[in-house]
């Protein structure tokens, strides 16, 4: 793999990383064995999973979500998988359970 | 020319500053010059060696002075035959008694050719100063001994180096024992 | 055409210790931030610099720090944001600053530092050798051994210029002699800011920190990385020889003084060498002269630049000698031979195909006394090796 990489007369001197963001490019999601999944219907917006996720890989979204009690809600949460790693911080933190840390990969057969 | 002076004291009689003080004269006199303390014992009291070089050649020797041309003696305590050891045959003898010179080269037992000079700097020191801090006062006495730097240049190098009444309290003192060091070349 | 030959006012020399003519290169270079915490000998140098910034001369940060490991590494950060960036250690100090001075080399911060040599503990001594320096050796900075409290205004001067040069980017040692040096007081010829401005210009680091155009600096490399980003500082260092050597000769064109990046005193004609460095090599100077009159044709190879090491001019001038004394100012205990410096030179004469007898001698550990008369047996010892080997290193007026 490393001779495919550039050399050290190519590479910036010293490491620096000279562009912001390049860490977007490393896509972790992967990683996951677990993958968070939230339940809309029980999710009472606290955003607590928003501030707890370690790798911000839950994004809050302008998408009106409506329960089926009539609850209207402006925002609603997402897990970005593409960097989400599985970790279940989400789901041990959320206060109504609404979190569910399903497997990647079910059993086949 | 490369004239070699040895500096005996005792700590916070200021020697290492006195040392200092004629390489800057020399040196500002366009000579090559170095001053340097024997290093560790800059305690008060402690028996204090101190150096200064003066040559006009461009090389200059940073190794303590084992055979001086001048050895300088600031306190009384001192004056014994060990701290003018290595003295020159032609070197010169400078000490802090109130003492006649002969009686001092007898102490010594210096040898012909050696030119000795006294002064009472601790009386000098204790008029101009009221402390017993010598330094200066052994300055004017190097001066009229030996001539190496100028009076003006160390009494400018004094009073800059101690600003106000301090400083011109030392330059009194330097002059005062220019006027009353006494000199004798041993025959 | 007007004449260029406008003769230049003759500058008076001050008399000045080599501490206090760093710290003169230091407002003459208008550094930007200075960083230090005190040890015996190097704290006049930034009690001078203090004193500068409080009488208005030099407009400089202060950082008053903890420990000298906090010093550099506030140097580290100040560099980072492209200030032109001065410490100053010794001793014990260098040795805790040890872990950041491979961070200072490897962020390749042209931070310049100057270092007044002093023994290791234990048991405590603050006298003067070399041990401090070559402890740290192979930290990947440029080191230079000074030999007056000239040379060192002079070359603070050139090493900034050498840091700050975007084909090299490293930082640089500064060192000389503890007390012997640091504390002694010598003529010395300061120039004017604009001049020494006008020679070194600060070139910020081009990478600095920004808030508008943020970087990363110092990451985590892993194997597929690490590995050449360390290469690139031996190219760097590589390329600093020829920088080096250039930026003296127009320091000698600007201000009339050079050093060249080593020395070679009474070398012609000689059929033995010392190597010596800092107060050694300038006490040789005054020696060697009375010892040519007696008979013994040796020469003095004064190091200068010593990282990076002038490999190729060595190469030619151990060529045309018999023998080679190597003095060292600090132990590599259970070394093959103990001077590390001489071990140095022992690779280069086997690399090179040299055919010449090497004698390691360490002397003046922990200041130990050395008066005119043991240079004299150490040039009559060099002398002597052209006849005869010495396979250990003596270890020269030590009590057994």
């Amino acid at each position: 793999m490393s001779s495919e990489l550039p050399g050290a007369s190519e590479l910036v001197i010293g490491g620096i990383i000279t562009k912001p963001g390049s860490s977007l490019e490393y896509k972790t999601g992967d990683w996951r064995v677990l993958r968070p999944v939230i339940d809309q219907e029980k999710c009472v917006r606290c955003r607590l999973c928003w501030v707890y996720c370690p790798d911000a890989a839950i994004l809050e979204v302008d998408e009106e979500y409506v329960t089926k009690k009539g609850r209207k809600y402006k925002v609603s949460y997402k897990v970005n998988y593409d960097y989400c790693k599985g970790c279940g911080i989400c789901a041990e933190e959320c206060p109504v359970n609404a979190i569910q840390m399903v497997p990647e990969y079910e059993k086949k057969g | 020319m490369r004239i070699e002076i040895r500096w005996h004291g005792r700590g916070g009689q200021g020697a290492v500053t006195a040392s200092e003080i004629v390489a800057a004269a020399a040196i500002l006199e366009g000579k090559n010059a170095l001053a340097f303390p024997e290093f560790g014992a800059e305690r008060r009291g402690a028996p204090v060696r101190a150096y200064t070089r003066i040559t006009d050649e461009p090389e200059i020797a940073r190794t303590p002075v084992v055979s001086p041309d001048i050895v300088i003696i600031l306190d009384p305590s001192l004056i014994t035959p060990a701290y003018v050891e290595g003295l020159k045959e032609n070197g010169c003898v400078i000490a802090n008694a109130p003492e006649d010179p002969k009686d001092l080269a007898k102490r010594l037992n210096l040898k012909e050719g050696v030119r000795v000079a006294t002064v009472d700097a601790t009386s000098i020191a204790l008029k101009w100063l009221r402390a017993p801090i010598v330094n200066t006062a052994i300055l004017g006495a190097l001066i009229k001994a030996t001539g190496i730097v100028k009076l003006d240049t160390v009494v400018n190098l004094v009073k800059e180096r101690f600003p106000g009444k301090i400083g011109e309290a030392n330059a009194s003192a330097v002059k005062d024992a220019y006027e009353n060091t006494k000199v004798i070349d041993l025959e | 055409m007007a004449s260029l030959e406008v003769a230049k006012e003759v500058k008076k020399p001050k008399p000045l210790s080599t501490n206090s003519a760093v710290a003169y290169a230091v407002k003459d270079l208008d550094v930007d931030v200075v960083s230090a915490y005190p040890i015996t000998p190097q704290t006049t140098v930034v009690e001078k610099i203090a004193d500068f910034i409080a009488n208005g001369e030099l407009d400089a940060e202060m950082i008053h720090v903890e420990s000298e490991h906090s010093a550099l590494s506030a140097a580290i950060g100040a560099a980072a944001t492209g200030a032109r960036t001065f410490t100053a250690t010794a001793s014990q100090g260098l040795a805790l600053m040890h872990e950041i001075l491979h961070i200072a080399s490897g962020m390749r911060m042209p931070i310049v530092m100057s270092v007044a040599m002093r023994a290791l503990s234990a048991p405590i001594s603050i006298w003067n050798d070399h041990s401090d320096v070559m402890n740290a050796r192979d930290a990947g900075w440029i080191i230079y051994f000074v030999s007056s409290a000239q040379e060192a205004y002079d070359t603070i001067i050139q090493a900034f210029k050498l840091a700050e040069d975007p084909d090299i980017l490293l930082p640089v040692m500064v060192a000389y002699d503890g007390y012997v040096m640091s504390h002694t007081i010598e003529p010395v010829i300061t120039e004017d800011r604009d001049e020494v401005l006008k020679f070194a210009p600060k070139r910020p680091f081009p990478y600095r920190l920004d808030p508008d155009n943020p970087v990363t600096m110092g990451p985590i490399a892993d194997p597929n990385w690490f590995y050449e980003i360390k290469y690139q500082q031996v190219m760097a260092m590589e390329r600093a020889l020829e920088k080096a050597r250039e930026i003296d000769e127009e320091f000698r064109k600007t201000f009339g003084r050079g050093y060249g990046i080593y020395e070679c005193f009474m070398c012609d004609d000689a059929e033995a060498l010392i190597v010596a460095k800092t107060s050694y090599a300038a006490t040789l100077k005054t020696i060697l002269p009375k010892m040519w009159e007696k008979g013994y044709k040796v020469g003095l190879l004064r190091l200068r630049l010593y990282r990076p090491f002038p490999v190729e001019d060595f190469k030619n001038i151990l060529d045309k000698v018999d023998a080679v004394l190597v003095i060292d100012r600090a132990i590599s205990y259970g070394a093959p031979l103990q001077g590390p410096l001489a071990m140095e030179f022992s690779s280069l004469i086997v690399k090179e195909d040299l055919k010449l007898n090497l004698t390691s001698v360490v002397a003046g550990i922990g200041q130990r006394r050395m008066i005119d008369s043991d240079f004299e047996n150490l040039v009559k010892l060099a002398w002597e090796s052209r006849t005869k080997k010495y396979d250990r290193t003596i270890f020269y007026g030590v009590r057994l």
